[in-house]
């Protein structure tokens, strides 16, 4: 079903003129809000009454990551802090993680895209959905439960981990859909496999899985050892959370970006040129109805391209690729955001060095797997083979602890890790996404 | 009377000790006595050589990640006991045993034992104390 069937099915030039009116809006409020926009703009030679027509946004300036941090934690909101009624915070950062707030508002817009979100991959008032996504400071599982109760669907709340006990709430419970991260679903379906539990006679019949990249194979796989349609979702916390673009389950063919309330680009990542419709490159979001944590031109570092083309399910907003890949070097491990460079100060942490390591991730069945190699010098070594061992340990421990992944750690030999041009290769992702 | 041991850190790879033979071999190093542990990942071997210093350079100069570390060498009597009578005096004596490997000598009677504590001159006092013969690396 199509949730607002009014704004989902707009023609695009009505879309295109909401969207218009809402930039000038947001660049205004921006502008008379934020310090750090009113200097982006006028370093850029801007104002936003130079706005006049979509196109313009090209000569609006770029936000990035660092912006973020470098004004956390709440040099971004656009309001006082008395009407922030929720924040939450990016997965898997050291230093300073970046920040998002929440109007009520806001709260009701995102509870009202996410409730579109679940209808477009299946879900209808009636059904019971089992929320897998972790609750926290992680958007997914708080998305998707407001959407969940937006809809009138009935949501368990049951997040992530103890996945033998999920199993027998799917049982007990009969949940209709499921929301998870695709990696934790296939492991939901093996251990379900191993209590002698075959998912297809549960009672699901969707799902609507995403916060990391999975592949059409993998899509394959999930729906025949589910026997459900899968759908992917799109979002991330600086723009939103889940629900900026959602796949419906008729085409399941790119995702709908929710159009009256972000503005998707693709430029090209080096020379920050936009690109036209169909081409491939960086996804860029501007929100156009966010109160707390407006965001301009944000470049996901997501690489993907946009469609226009009339879909089978009504909808008329653009549609974006399912992401093939990062402008950068950051690594998604089980909807764990992981920059090498995180790695590395975990490292100086644990050993007062910075010494080579190289990360090696593997898929195992269905689930991530993350290997760090360190390169071992002198100054670590010891003939005492339980030195050794505490001295792995410890940087597991402590990557566990300011990452919130587990990782394997490897001592290897100087100079063992592979350099190229004499730097050395930090990645080797073995994962067929 | 402390004995100077090299330990060598290896990855668990095809060919690895054959490497730290070859070179040893090429600079005219002797092996008198090692011992090799191991985990899944790596393994450290421990030698006690008769050219110490030129031994680690050449490794070093290999790449090799080289420790060196003072063990002690003890003579042990040649008979049942023998090595559970020093034993027993460490352990009356509260002296923690890190690791310990044997080498029997050419010219020499007894056997010797070559251990890793902790405390290595509180561990060579209640050895000597005990009429334990400490020996030094001339005695290789």
């Amino acid at each position: 079903m199509i949730y607002n069937i009014e704004y989902e099915t707009m023609p695009r030039e009505a879309i295109e003129a909401i969207q218009l009116k809402r930039l000038k809006a947001t660049l205004d409020n921006v502008y008379a809000t934020v310090p750090f926009y009113k200097e982006k703009f006028k370093e850029a030679g801007m104002e936003p009454s130079d706005i006049k027509t979509l196109k313009d946004l090209s000569k609006v300036p770029f936000t990035v990551k660092q912006d973020l941090r470098d004004n956390y934690p709440y040099g971004m909101f656009a309001v006082p802090m008395n009407n922030v009624v929720r924040i939450h915070a990016s997965s898997g950062t050291t230093g300073s993680p970046t920040v998002v707030g929440y109007t009520k508002r806001d709260i009701k817009t995102w509870s009202e895209l996410m409730a579109r979100s679940l209808a477009a991959g299946g879900a209808t008032p009636g059904d019971i959905i089992h929320n897998a996504y972790g609750y926290g400071l992680f958007t997914g599982g708080l998305g998707v439960h407001y959407g969940a109760e937006e809809l009138g669907a009935s949501v368990i709340p049951v997040s992530g981990g103890n996945t033998k006990r999920q199993i027998v709430i799917m049982k007990d419970f009969g949940p209709t859909i499921l929301t998870a991260t695709p990696s934790y679903t296939l492991h939901l379906a093996e251990v379900a496999n191993d209590m002698g539990i075959d998912f297809k006679d549960l009672n699901f019949k969707f799902g609507i899985f995403g916060a990391e990249p999975w592949s059409e194979t993998m899509r394959q796989d999930i729906q025949n050892k589910l026997g459900i349609t899968a759908c992917d979702i799109y979002g991330l916390s600086e723009v939103m959370g889940p629900g900026v673009a959602i796949e419906c389950f008729e085409a399941q063919k790119g995702l709908h970006v929710f159009e009256d309330h972000f503005i998707a680009e693709i430029i090209d990542p080096e020379t920050e040129e936009v690109l036209p419709y169909g081409e491939m490159g960086e996804l860029v979001f501007t929100s156009i109805t966010k109160e707390a944590f407006p965001i301009i031109r944000y470049r996901t570092r997501d690489i993907t391209s946009l469609s226009v083309e009339p879909c089978i399910c009504g909808r008329t907003h653009v549609r974006m690729n399912k992401v093939s890949g990062r402008t950068d070097d950051m690594l998604i491990i089980r909807g764990v955001n992981v920059f090498p460079s995180q790695i590395e100060s975990v490292l100086m942490k644990s050993n007062e060095i910075a010494p080579h390591y190289q990360l090696i991730v593997d898929r195992e069945g269905n689930l991530d797997n993350l290997t760090v190699k360190v390169e071992i010098d002198e100054a670590h070594f010891a003939d005492e083979v339980k030195q050794l061992q505490n001295l792995s340990n410890k940087i597991s421990h402590n990557i566990k602890e300011y990452l919130g992944v587990s990782a394997k750690v490897k001592l290897v030999e100087p100079k063992s890790i592979a350099r190229s041009e004499g730097k050395a290769v930090r990645v080797i992702d073995n994962r067929k996404l | 009377m402390k004995v100077e041991q090299i330990s060598i850190f290896l990855e668990n790879k095809e060919g690895r000790i054959a490497e730290v033979t070859s070179i040893l071999y090429k600079a005219d190093v002797n092996i008198r006595a090692l011992s090799l542990a191991d985990t899944n990942d790596f393994g450290v071997l421990r030698l006690i050589v008769d050219k110490p210093e030129i031994a680690e350079k050449a490794l070093k100069d290999n790449e090799f990640t080289v420790g060196k570390t003072n063990v002690v060498a003890v003579e042990v009597d040649d008979q049942p006991g023998g090595l559970h009578k020093i034993l027993t005096i460490l352990d009356e004596e509260k002296i923690n045993v890190e690791y310990m490997y044997a080498y029997v000598p050419k010219n020499v009677e007894k056997p010797i034992m070559i251990f890793r504590f902790d405390n290595i001159e509180a561990a060579i006092n209640v050895l000597e104390s005990n009429n334990i013969k400490v020996v030094s690396n001339t005695a290789f």
